[in-house]
């Protein structure tokens, strides 16, 4: 069966020229956009109508298109990563949009995430988070063999769970706190869960959130947004580990 | 220490804490409070009462109660405050309704409603019992004590205005609860796969009993007297 075609869009996007720039929101019309396409495709097929236009195409982050590189932070009708659950913007479809449709892109809203030009926001943030304490310091030696540290299945597919994010924001800019709790309880549950990053789980807890305090990201109070958003479905569970290794590294200092 | 109550999740130990604290409070004021419904002599109720405030550990507990509504409501707009600051530019258009509660989202306006109500509440009985002496003394098995059942029973039976006001703080801080039970459990890590789920039942089912529990005391007046 052929794609279907949407004849005409409105493309409401967010412009700003650089990080100093007040920005504000310009509307284009985009037509034959194929159901088939890809949300960034079409952003593409817009950007060439701008250039051949004489304008400056719109930029937005984007790598892998292929869900695993986080990069595709567009907050899309009022969603992270758009209409559609457990997808980043690139695995976003057109055929979640409607003919005629007036949609809206606006770049992840948050005092950590400032914006660099027009939908590109800076997310070093996440970086300095995890240098403060999402990574393994102890010795682990060359490769063991295979059984020599047993895991049991449940530990090791939790941990694998936690591992899957992609640090692509969307919990952030999904959070009506702007709170980066889920990214961190991912980070840390996904360490704490293994043999090796055991040894560290308390002051690791400890110094990323304080990390992410100072950075500017609010505090949870766990609506569950970000669990919904996220493109990996991280659970929240994750947070009441966080929590739990947070609240027992302050209190045993 | 003044690092940890400033910190994201040591302010949200504070809320939880004094929310569970005052969670166990609305649990003893209920079953007393539901006396005025099951004898309408007004002598258990009265019993009761004079007992809660000549008991030497409700003495105790009584400024502490103060002390943690006073706490969870500081602390509610300093965090609240905290996590407006961290999105200074806000989005144009918003569909969070997909991904969260409006209870979920709105605390510190059912908070802030629920402390308007607790103002008023607080002149109503309160403050006329231990204050301005408006409540008439009454002698039960020979002992002498205030008839707060009567100043009670007499608001809600004269007064279609307050009792509409009490159903809607009951209402109130039924939703307040129906999203604050679980995560004052979730916020102090006692909470995983299994447990999330079961906390968010039990919190349902107590917000419910304390919605209906005190709707029904002023409701009970009104429909009966
Ligand atoms: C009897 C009255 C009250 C009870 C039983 C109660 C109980 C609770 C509980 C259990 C929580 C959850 C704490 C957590 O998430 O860790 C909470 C949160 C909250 N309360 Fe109350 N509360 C009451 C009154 C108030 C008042 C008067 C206000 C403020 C004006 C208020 C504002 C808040 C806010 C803003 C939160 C949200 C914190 C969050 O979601 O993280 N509450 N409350
Ligand atoms: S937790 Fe989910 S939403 Fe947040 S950064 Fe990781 S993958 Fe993205
Ligand atoms: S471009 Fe890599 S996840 Fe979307």
């Amino acid at each position: 069966m052929a794609d279907k075609i949407l004849k005409k869009l409105n493309i409401k996007v967010w412009r700003q020229n650089n990080a100093q720039d007040k920005g504000r929101f310009e509307t284009y019309t985009i037509e034959n956009i194929s159901t088939g396409s890809s949300f960034l495709e079409m952003l593409d097929i817009l950007n060439n109508n701008l250039i051949e236009e004489g304008k400056d195409p719109i930029a937005f982050d984007h790598d892998c298109r292929e869900g695993i590189c986080g990069t595709c932070s567009l907050f899309i009708n009022g969603r992270a990563h758009g209409p559609d659950t457990e997808v980043t913007t690139c695995q976003l479809h057109m055929r979640k949009f409607k003919d005629g449709e007036t949609i809206t892109i606006e770049p992840w809203r948050a005092a950590a995430f400032p914006v660099i030009k027009d939908l590109v926001v800076d997310r070093t943030a996440f970086e300095k988070i995890l240098q403060a304490g999402g990574y393994i310091s102890v010795n682990t030696g060359g490769v063991p063999d295979a059984n020599a540290i047993p895991i049991s299945h449940e530990d090791a597919e939790e941990s694998m769970d936690a591992a899957s994010c992609i640090g692509c924001g969307a919990c952030v800019a999904a959070c009506k706190n702007s709170s980066a709790m889920l990214f961190v309880s991912a980070k840390v549950a996904h360490l704490a869960k293994l043999p090796q990053g055991k040894v560290e789980a308390k002051s690791r807890a400890r110094k990323m959130v304080a990390k992410m305090d100072e950075l500017g990201f609010g505090g949870c109070t766990n609506t569950g947004a970000c669990e919904v958003e996220c493109p990996k479905s991280i659970s929240i569970t994750n947070i009441a580990r966080l929590n739990r290794e947070y609240l027992t590294a302050r209190f045993s200092e | 220490m003044s690092k940890f109550l400033t910190a994201s999740i040591g302010r949200k130990f504070i809320m939880s804490i004094s929310g569970l604290f005052l969670v166990m409070f609305l649990a003893v004021h209920l079953s007393v409070n539901l006396l005025l419904i099951f004898d309408d002599s007004g002598e258990l109720f009265n019993i009761a009462a004079h007992f809660m405030v000549t008991n030497p550990l409700i003495r105790i507990v009584e400024p502490l109660l103060g002390l943690g509504f006073l706490v969870h409501i500081i602390w509610s707009f300093f965090l609240e405050y905290q996590n407006w600051k961290a999105r200074p530019v806000k989005y144009n258009q918003k569909n969070p309704a997909v991904a969260s509660t409006w209870t979920s989202r709105n605390m510190l306006v059912l908070g802030a409603l629920v402390l308007v109500f607790l103002i008023i509440h607080i002149i109503n009985f309160y403050w006329v019992i231990r204050f301005t002496g408006g409540v008439q003394e009454i002698t039960i098995n020979g002992e002498h004590m205030e008839d707060t059942y009567s100043l009670v029973a007499g608001l809600f039976k004269t007064s279609v205005i307050y009792d509409i006001i009490y159903v809607l703080g009951g209402i109130l801080l039924g939703f307040h609860l129906s999203h604050g039970f679980w995560s004052a459990f979730h916020t102090l890590g006692l909470s995983n796969k299994q447990w999330m789920s079961r906390l968010q039942i039990i919190g349902k089912i107590y917000a419910v009993i304390i919605a209906v529990g005190f709707s029904i005391i002023p409701l009970y007046f009104l429909i009966k007297f």
